[in-house]
């Protein structure tokens, strides 16, 4: 239990140093043009938003010590002011939470599949090993984690998308149908779904399955699992029971830290897809110098990717007895 | 793609390997840091390992073929009029035209030759690379090496600094930051780009000083007087050869992805000639649509096989380090089918 | 006859070659018997053990000989082959139980797991008969709830022993299993070995590089160097009146405790590289009796009153001929 404080803790910190630097790179930019947009843009916003704004990002007359302050404040309530230029006038809270669900469900789902898939593909390619695919699989897998996943988007839409017309590679929904939950709409979403979430399956899968195939291989040279063979044991009992289960431990802890990069990659798969999601929203909205959007964007991906990290830290704990009794 | 875990030494077992290997059946694994590469003189094994790895990069398949493309990149990117006759930003040519013999990759929708602009932008990318790597890992070192020697609260402090860093996902940070910037120059893209991957690799660095801490020829040189920075740099640093290699070619490798994907997404200096940048292009003048499926097709191709040469090679690295990772010989040949 | 062990030979296939780690041992094990296996690092003692329960791992395997155990021959067996045999007739005790346990599993499941997969199944049965072993080597049952990282060295230990008896086998084979405990505890731990072995019949091959600690229980002893069997017999005997000349290197290494005071002398010299061993006899480079013919010949196993002696030395008593 202590270990779960000391990881909020920990996670509490993280958040407020994301928040300082929030406050802190428009000040530090030499020049900086966005103070400039900004104010180009002060016009557009209601009272609230410019209160809010002007802490931010520092124009106005507090001084900085009491911006700070107020920014933090702000950011406590829940306040981001409004939208500059994507949606001018909009709550930027708003338009955030319109967003969160899209994401949610192609990155979450296609994360979770990617894990579970390439944890099991590592733990057979490590429990069978020898054999001629055993010396090609591996390079095999390292290349495609190199793979950029913004690249390998394009090629599957100019393959799937413009070549043979099989599937949709625009937006998450045909924009001629009204949303609701009915099958023709969900059957929809589907679709447009496939290609980014396959895109996203592909460039991730190979980091699990080599960091699960590394532990596996490391954990199957360990006397527990010879003793199992000398048990008599059935082959699958000791894969499973005694190889995976103690190898999967400091994969969970890989599996919160890479979580930063398929945050990444969500972003840039979005981008190519048009797929109007977090990811989406935050290019936009760096294109258009919309900088409310911007930082409030960047602060929910931080806060969701520690989330996701307490999470793997708890189930951890849960999954190894030598973590529950020592803290 | 180096493992999570703060190991990988560089070389396995000396002449005691089999013996020890024999006692308890299992192969002569050095799962401890640096555990292969322990010599009682601290400062000779820096040579001593580097001869280990260029015999073990020969014999190592994978580690050739890395090492192979890195070359072939690194030379292309130093000597690009050679190869290339064609300025790569005129826009002289006809436009869109498709591959002839006159422009191998065909050009692109302003009229400039796609294989001069994939070969002079080469360049950039190998220096970003080379230039994150070698910059994030000096740092990496430094507060890794710090923080493990110093201890105490200089440790804490370092420590919480590090972690931190790390657990903010570094991508979207690395666009809030170029969005302050309004297109990036290559310098500027390699202090960004390092200043969000350092910390990666320097808890894995400071993971293997803190093993190293205790050792004996440590605390030799301790009695001998030797002061904390000669400790530190020529006995802790050259034993840690092998993990410095692995976490160059990781940073390397990341931004090489990293500095490609700003590009793409307009944060860079689109006026540059980069692999990132003719993606860019090509995508704002929507290549495939036009059938200029190769203004998208080769760079990205490059993008992989330069990522895939630092991979390769850190994958082999792994190997290396960790024997019970390598290929598994069958023992077919002579193994006893029935006994009588 | 519980065990048949003819000319075993254990190879690793390393970078540089293979390295035979045992060459050619043979022995015969009788039901009930303690054998004890002593030897120095790296005399492969570890690795025949290994090789006659089957549980060789690449780069290391079998390349010739035999290991018939009750009548069936071993070598060659697929581990699904081996399964009816294993731990019912024949089972294994490793040196560190820290690491020969399974971490994330309490100790009743990992009982429970080498019962179900020989045909229990009554949950009462196990649960039974895993509290019955747990109090045969001086536990409480109530540790069976606990995590192996929960109970201390000597309880890990003997909880090792205890599973290994869970179906009563004929044979254990015991791994140095007291190198990792301290001096008192590693002898109550083989008196309790040897009691139950007393009460309950099996046969053991006890590894261990002590070899006075082994030389109080064992039957016979069987001398490894190098890979090779270099003195085998009734303990007393190749305690009392050691042949070989490295058996007599190893007790004049030993001080006793009663007796004049005598200047500790060792065995000058280190064991051999087995990726290059010395021709002819092994031991022939440190030997302090060496003669020409141990650099060319190699020396077979000669009778000498009752043992055998891998040395040119007692030649005349006739080689050991299977």
């Amino acid at each position: 239990m202590r270990f779960v404080l000391r990881r909020l803790g920990f996670f509490v910190l993280t958040l407020w140093a994301a928040l300082t630097l929030n406050f802190a790179l428009p000040r530090l930019m030499p020049g900086s043009p966005a103070l400039a947009i900004i104010a180009n843009h002060r016009g557009s916003l209601s009272p609230q938003a410019l209160k809010v704004v002007e802490a931010q990002f520092g124009i106005g007359h507090q001084n900085v010590v009491s911006q700070y302050f107020s920014y933090l404040g702000n950011v406590a309530t829940f306040r981001f002011g409004e939208s500059l230029t994507t949606q001018p006038g909009v709550s930027v809270g708003h338009i955030v939470l319109d967003a969160i669900p899209w994401t949610l469900g192609l990155v979450g789902v296609t994360t979770v599949l990617a894990f579970i898939l390439g944890t099991g593909i590592g733990i057979v390619s490590a429990w069978r090993r020898g054999g001629r695919l055993d010396s090609i699989m591996p390079p095999i897998f390292v290349i495609m984690t190199v793979i950029p996943y913004f690249w390998l988007g394009l090629i599957l839409i100019l393959i799937f998308g413009v070549k043979l017309h099989w599937l949709p590679y625009f937006f998450t929904y045909n924009i001629t149908l009204t949303p609701g939950f009915n099958l023709a709409f969900i059957g929809n979403v589907l679709q447009h779904a496939i290609l980014p979430a396959f895109t996203l399956l592909i460039t991730t899968i190979g980091t699990w399955i080599l960091t699960m195939r590394n532990t596996m291989i490391t954990t199957l040279a360990e006397d527990y699992v010879r003793m199992a063979r000398a048990k008599g044991l059935p082959g699958r009992r000791i894969m499973l029971d005694y190889a995976a289960r103690n190898a999967m431990l400091p994969n969970l802890t890989g599996f919160a830290m890479s979580l930063g990069f398929v945050v990444g990659g969500a972003i840039l798969i979005e981008y190519v897809f048009n797929y109007e999601g977090v990811g989406y929203l935050l290019l936009s909205a760096v294109n258009n110098d919309d900088y409310p959007l911007e930082q409030a964007l960047f602060l929910l991906i931080t806060a969701a990717v520690l989330v996701a990290i307490l999470l793997s830290d708890i189930a951890t704990a849960i999954l190894d007895p030598r973590t529950r009794g020592a803290r | 793609m180096a493992t999570l875990a703060p190991g990988g030494s560089g070389g396995p077992g000396g002449p005691g390997g089999p013996g020890g290997a024999a006692q308890s059946g299992q192969p002569a694994t050095a799962l401890t840091p640096g555990g292969g590469l322990m010599p009682q003189a601290g400062g000779i094994s820096g040579a001593r390992s580097l001869r280990r790895m260029t015999r073990a990069i020969r014999s190592n398949g994978k580690a050739t073929v890395g090492m192979a493309l890195l070359v072939l990149f690194c030379l292309v990117a130093l000597f690009p009029g050679v190869i290339a006759h064609d300025d790569p930003s005129a826009e002289i040519y006809g436009r869109a035209l498709a591959p002839s013999a006159r422009h191998l990759l065909g050009t692109t929708a302003f009229g400039q030759d796609i294989f001069a602009q994939v070969i002079y932008g080469a360049r950039p990318v190998v220096l970003i690379a080379i230039g994150v790597g070698l910059l994030a890992t000096v740092i990496a070192m430094l507060v890794g090496v710090a923080a493990a020697y110093l201890g105490g609260a200089w440790d804490g402090v370092l420590s919480l600094f590090t972690d931190v860093l790390l657990v903010i996902p570094a991508f979207p940070l690395l666009i809030v930051i170029a969005s302050y910037l309004h297109g990036a120059s290559t310098a500027v893209l390699i202090a960004v780009v390092t200043a969000v991957s350092w910390s990666y690799t320097a808890r894995q660095l400071r993971a293997q000083a803190l093993s190293l801490r205790n050792r004996d020829f440590l605390e030799a040189a301790r009695v001998r007087g030797e002061r904390s920075f000669y400790i530190i740099v020529v006995e802790i640093i050259p034993t840690m050869t092998s993990l410095l290699v692995a976490s160059f070619l990781t940073n390397a490798l990341y931004a090489v992805l990293f500095s490609s994907s700003l590009q793409f997404i307009g944060l860079g200096n689109p006026n540059t000639v980069s692999w990132g940048t003719m993606l860019y292009w090509a995508e704002n003048e929507e290549a495939f649509q036009t059938g200029q499926a190769l203004w998208i097709i080769v760079p990205g191709l490059c993008i992989v096989a330069l990522g895939a040469a630092f991979a390769l090679l850190n994958y082999a690295f792994d190997e290396i380090g960790n024997p019970a990772l390598r290929p598994v010989r069958s023992m077919r040949g002579k193994r006893v089918k029935r006994a009588r | 006859m519980v065990l048949e062990v003819r000319d075993l030979s254990v190879e690793y296939l390393m970078e540089g070659g293979a390295v035979r780690a045992v060459d050619g041992v043979s022995f015969d094990l009788e039901p009930g018997e303690f054998l004890g296996v002593v030897g120095e690092s790296g005399c492969g003692k570890s690795t025949l053990l290994f090789a006659v329960a089957q549980l060789l791992v690449p780069p290391a395997g079998i390349t010739s000989g035999s290991v018939v155990f009750r009548g069936q021959s071993m070598v060659g067996l697929t581990d699904r082959q081996l399964a009816a045999v294993r731990w019912k007739d024949l089972s294994v005790v490793m040196q560190s139980a820290m690491n020969a346990l399974n971490p994330v599993k309490t100790i009743a499941a990992q009982f429970k797991d080498a019962m179900r997969a020989h045909g229990m199944t009554s949950k009462q049965e196990i649960a039974d008969r895993s509290a019955e072993v747990l109090r045969m080597v001086g536990i409480d049952p109530v540790h069976l709830k606990s995590y192996p990282h929960q109970l201390s060295g000597g309880m890990r230990q003997r909880s090792m022993i205890a599973m290994a008896l869970l179906l009563t086998p004929e044979l254990v084979i015991m791994d140095e299993p007291t190198s990792a405990l301290d001096v008192v505890a590693q002898r109550s731990l083989m008196v309790q070995i040897k009691e139950l072995q007393e009460q309950l019949g099996f046969a053991v091959i006890f590894v261990t590089h002590d070899m006075s600690l082994v030389s109080h229980f064992s039957d016979r002893l069987m001398v490894m160097y190098a890979g090779r069997v270099d003195e085998f017999g009734p303990t007393r005997q190749v305690f009392d009146s050691p042949q070989h000349p490295y058996t007599i290197g190893l007790m004049e290494a030993f001080p006793s405790i009663r007796g004049p005071r005598v200047p500790l002398t060792g065995i000058p010299g280190s064991p051999p590289n087995l990726a290059s061993p010395p021709p002819g006899c092994r031991f022939a480079p440190r030997c302090p009796k060496v003669m020409t013919r141990c650099h060319e010949e190699t020396p077979e196993l000669y009778h000498v009153n009752g043992t055998l002696v891998r040395c040119f030395l007692h030649a005349d008593g006739g080689a050991d001929h299977d």
